[in-house]
């Protein structure tokens, strides 16, 4: 243990500490810009400059580790008028059209200026002589030069969560930058539009891009009917926009607000998570059948999902030869989008192309999904627009709704019933479990052998998680899995994504069915979601999940009443021929650079 | 304190048997060497003036079995020329000094980081080297140096963004702690030292420590090799003791007509004319990695700070933000005062931001830019404003 003193106030704090993180504990508050809790520390920005006793100059709070006997200052003469300098600089770098911009009010540099500068700038603006990039190209976000700090924490996060590195810094000097490969738009480089960059941005530098404008448009455009399906996560996030701490559940809130703002049906992603269940659940044992028992040389094992639309982008770029092993299920988004104009419209005697398919999700990478060309098996752009759980928030303050008054509703039916395993596919190792749920009972004709149906060793936010379940007491048709050892793995935020199909791609790991989310934490930590984001954040999502999981009356896929009746009057059979046409999907090599 | 006067030395450019002070050297122990090094009050040559004894010292008490021993050769400072003839002239004590530095602390591996624009000089340095490591050889020591080519960027100068540079990475300064000699290159135990003060070291040797400190002055001792240029009729590299005034050196070297001598390049201070008597070139005054440029009276100080600026505005990293923009406002902020675009007294502001840019950057090249601009700005006023 270290004893250090911070303002006078003596604490006694492990070695290794951080002065920011010992300040934080005597509840004394330093400012900071480029630090961020789930990256690396960085020391760049300097805001965080505080004056340590004896020292030749300041020195950054969070880059500096504790010593003993060091005596701190955060509020020194010398400290404030630095601080005040540094963000009276950043504010000379950046274009602050505040008013106009999407981060208006939840800018971390806002904030600051808030604080330490008014009135007249000390500074010359430097933006007027510049030339900036704004960067467009994207369906799913916006990069915006002028209007970026050069914390470097969107490269941090694409370089240490992702393994992507789509943004470096380039350029020295005057004209450093946060720049793709060789100044190539984002749209044609490797970047997986997970948007994870964008949740960690302190300003209006990287955003996604809004359909806000189109969404109201077609909502009231009379002639159309604008269906809205929203994504697990979204229901466990949304709050914390509206004014509610994380890890509240807003379902039945969220269902009511979206039928005020206009929507004509809101529906529910969970319906065709569970869906994708039947689908992807019998396409494994399928394929576990064909390569183990006939020695079928065509399928591919280990199977990974293919629910989360940056991993499959990531695997297209970094794995192409491993495309034979994602599962051809499209993501229950995509799924959704495809019945909502065949089935859906057909069902509700709609003309298929009056509907606009709208989804709400948690998720900067679908607005990439629903613009890919193969998503038009409907025969129309199979979702039309997709926004964030942010966009939604906006939405709901745009049609001065009062959300916390709001009762609470179901959503609608057809297409809205679903299951505590659709809901907990917003949580890392959530698909997995839902899997085995109706897996093991399809096998076995027995629930899983877990306590409440929960199967614990998939669940948690480890970055690599493993499991081995036993087969035991099959049915006839599954009886070649008598007593085999189903090897399974889970594995979130793409840096270990990278671990896991490196392992698989070597030979040096021998799994059976693998579950991938891009996003740290699964889709509850999709860069879609309320910023801010950290672990204690996305924890608290995640418990949340879980509890509405315990919460739902039916918790098995192939137990929702919906699934089964789109089967007898539509699909017919799981991974039949029209579950081919309209639920599954091919992939795309993509170049490596 | 008495001045010492201006005295030429002849040391770094010594013609020595390499081999006899190698073989001295290898016959003492570690803390032996590094003793003499303390005792002879060897200060960093590079600019910085870090003890040069200490530095060996810190990075032989690491336990790390493995520990590099890394020459800095990017020599960037504008107006520095002195490790080029340095390694043009007798890169084998380079390289006998960086044996014996790796002797002194247990690294067994040295780098030497040499700035792209020396890529001319690499033939005839791989051959010294080759002759160097048959030498190693043969007298059964273990250590082996490689080379490691900079691309121009002065920032690569700077101790951390070094290692990066040579890591693959692009060169950027780290934080400190912690220091280069508890987690350097490769995170391993790393000593750094420039050109001049590796050649230095085995003159210590081969001399003896008493009879090094018997040149210079308490807090500068020894000799050092300057870069003269600018207005002076004999510009190039002249090896002087250390504690003569500006006056002295102005005597020698300048043309008649000397109003100031930037002590230090573009980093370092600038003196003007009345402060020549009073200021001492070492660490008791102004201290120099070694560049000395003279200005005349024909020369416009707003001219000199405006190219410094310029310098700077182009060569920070651009990754802390008193250094990437506290650089380009002190650059636009002068135009604006001389165009007329800004008040005079806007020039209060930007010296207190050289002040802030001076405590609160992360590394050496932002901290150091307000040397510069306050002495020239403080000293020139009238030639910035009109």
């Amino acid at each position: 243990m270290v004893t250090l003193k911070i303002n006078e106030h003596e604490i006694k704090v492990a070695e290794g500490t951080t002065v920011l993180e010992a300040a934080k504990k005597l509840s004394i508050n330093i400012p900071t810009l480029c630090n961020h809790q789930d990256l690396c520390v960085a020391g760049n920005c300097r805001v965080c400059v505080v004056e340590q006793k004896g020292a030749r100059t300041l020195i950054a709070a969070c880059a500096m580790p504790v010593s003993q006997g060091m005596e701190i200052q955060t509020n020194s003469l010398k400290v404030r008028n630095a601080r005040k300098h540094i963000v009276e600089l950043l504010l000379s770098e950046h274009r602050a059209d505040c008013t106009k911009c999407y981060k208006n009010q939840k800018c971390e540099l806002q904030t600051l200026a808030n604080e330490y500068s008014f009135g007249e700038h000390i500074f010359l603006d430097l933006v007027e002589g510049h030339a900036y990039t704004i960067d467009r190209s994207s369906p799913a976000f916006l990069k915006d030069d002028s209007k970026c700090i050069r914390c470097q924490r969107c490269v941090r996060t694409c370089a240490q969560l992702q393994h992507v590195s789509a943004i470096a810094v380039a350029n020295k000097g005057s004209h450093m930058k946060i720049s793709s490969f060789h100044d190539r738009p984002m749209s044609h480089v490797v970047c997986t539009n997970c948007g994870q960059c964008v949740n960690r941005c302190p300003t209006g530098a990287l955003t996604e891009k809004t359909y806000i404008d189109q969404v109201w448009d077609a909502i009231y455009d009379t002639d159309k009917h604008v269906v809205v399906q929203t994504a697990p996560a979204v229901r466990v996030a949304l709050g914390e926009d509206l004014g509610y701490d994380p890890g509240e559940r807003v379902t039945g809130k969220l269902v009511t607000a979206l039928r005020q703002l206009g929507f004509d049906s809101v529906l529910d992603t969970d319906f065709t998570a569970d869906l994708t269940i039947i689908e992807e659940g019998t396409e494994l044992l399928t394929r576990l059948k064909k390569v183990l028992v006939e020695g079928d040389k065509t399928l591919a094992l280990p199977m990974f999902t293919s629910c989360s639309p940056g991993w499959i982008k990531f695997i297209e770029h970094k794995y192409p030869q491993m495309l034979p092993n994602l599962s051809t299920c499209k993501s229950p988004q995509q799924m959704f989008g495809a019945l909502a104009k065949t089935f859906y419209a057909q069902k509700r005697g709609i003309d298929p192309s009056k509907i606009v398919s709208v989804s709400i999700m948690p998720c900067t990478a679908k607005k990439y999904e629903a613009d890919r060309p193969e998503m038009r098996s409907s025969g129309y752009k199979d979702i039309d627009y997709v926004l964030t759980t942010r966009e939604l928030a906006v939405m709901i303050k745009q049609a001065g709704i009062d959300f916390r008054a709001l009762e609470e509703s179901h959503y609608d039916s057809f297409m809205g019933s679903s299951t505590g395993a659709g809901v907990i596919f917003g949580a890392t190792g959530g698909v997995m479990e839902a899997a085995l749920r109706t897996a093991y009972e399809i096998v076995t004709g027995r629930s899983v052998p877990f306590k409440n149906l929960n199967i614990l060793p998939v669940r948690g936010m480890e970055g690599v998680k493993e499991a081995t379940i036993k087969i035991e007491g099959t049915v006839e048709e599954w009886r070649f899995l008598e007593g085999a050892e189903l090897k399974v793995a889970i594995a979130h935020g793409l840096v270990n994504a990278n671990k896991i199909a490196k392992a698989v791609s070597t030979g040096k790991a021998s799994y059976h069915f693998i579950e991938i989310m891009a996003c740290p934490g699964g889709c509850l930590g999709g860069g879609g979601q309320p910023i801010p984001t950290n672990a204690e954040i996305r924890q608290k999502r995640m418990e949340a999940i879980y509890s509405e999981d315990m919460h739902m009356d039916i918790r098995k896929s192939h137990e929702n009443p919906e699934i089964i009746a789109i089967y007898e009057e539509f699909l017919e059979k799981p991974n039949g021929h029209k579950s081919h046409e309209l639920l599954h999907t091919h992939y795309t090599k993509r170049e490596s650079y | 304190m008495k001045n010492k006067g201006l005295t030429k030395v002849d040391l770094i450019f010594e013609s020595i048997d390499v081999r006899k002070v190698m073989n001295k050297a290898f016959e003492m122990t570690s803390d032996e060497i590094i003793e003499q090094i303390l005792e002879s009050g060897l200060k960093g040559r590079g600019g910085a003036g870090f003890p040069t004894g200490l530095k060996w010292k810190y990075t032989a008490a690491e336990k790390d079995p493995d520990k590099f021993i890394v020459c800095n050769a990017d020599e960037g400072e504008p107006g520095t020329f002195k490790d080029r003839e340095i390694l043009d002239k007798v890169s084998s004590k380079v390289y006998a000094g960086m044996a014996i530095a790796g002797k002194a602390m247990g690294a067994t591996k040295g780098f030497i980081y040499l700035r792209g624009e020396y890529r001319f000089l690499l033939p005839q340095l791989y051959v010294e080297l080759h002759k160097f490591h048959k030498l190693i050889n043969e007298i059964g020591y273990d250590f082996s140096i490689e080379y490691r080519m900079g691309s121009g960027a002065y920032i690569c100068g700077e101790e951390s963004a070094l290692f990066e540079s040579i890591e693959g990475f692009r060169g950027e300064p780290r934080n400190k702690p912690p220091y280069p000699t508890v987690s350097g290159l490769f995170a391993k135990p790393t000593s750094i030292n420039n050109v001049e003060t590796l050649v230095t070291a085995v003159m210590i040797i081969e001399k003896g420590p008493q009879e090094y400190v018997k040149l210079g002055t308490k807090d500068s001792r020894g000799s050092k090799v300057f870069s003269i240029s600018g207005d002076t009729p004999i510009p190039g590299i002249f090896e002087l003791e250390l504690g003569m005034t500006v006056q002295e050196f102005v005597n020698e070297f300048g043309d008649g007509d000397t109003k100031a001598v930037q002590v230090g390049g573009a980093s370092g201070f600038c003196v003007p004319r009345k402060k020549f008597g009073e200021t001492i070139i070492g660490f008791e005054g102004v201290p120099t990695g070694g560049s000395m440029k003279l200005f005349n009276s024909s020369r416009s100080m707003y001219n000199v700070l405006h190219n410094y600026l310029e310098f700077f505005t182009e060569e920070s990293c651009g990754q802390c933000t008193p250094c990437r923009v506290g650089c380009q406002q002190l650059l636009l902020g002068i135009e604006k005062v001389k165009k007329g675009d800004s008040k005079s007294t806007y020039l209060n502001e930007l010296v207190k931001l050289a002040d802030t840019m001076k405590v609160a950057s992360k590394c050496g090249l932002g901290q150091s830019v307000g040397n510069a601009f306050k002495s020239i700005v403080e000293n020139f006023r009238e030639e910035i404003i009109y």
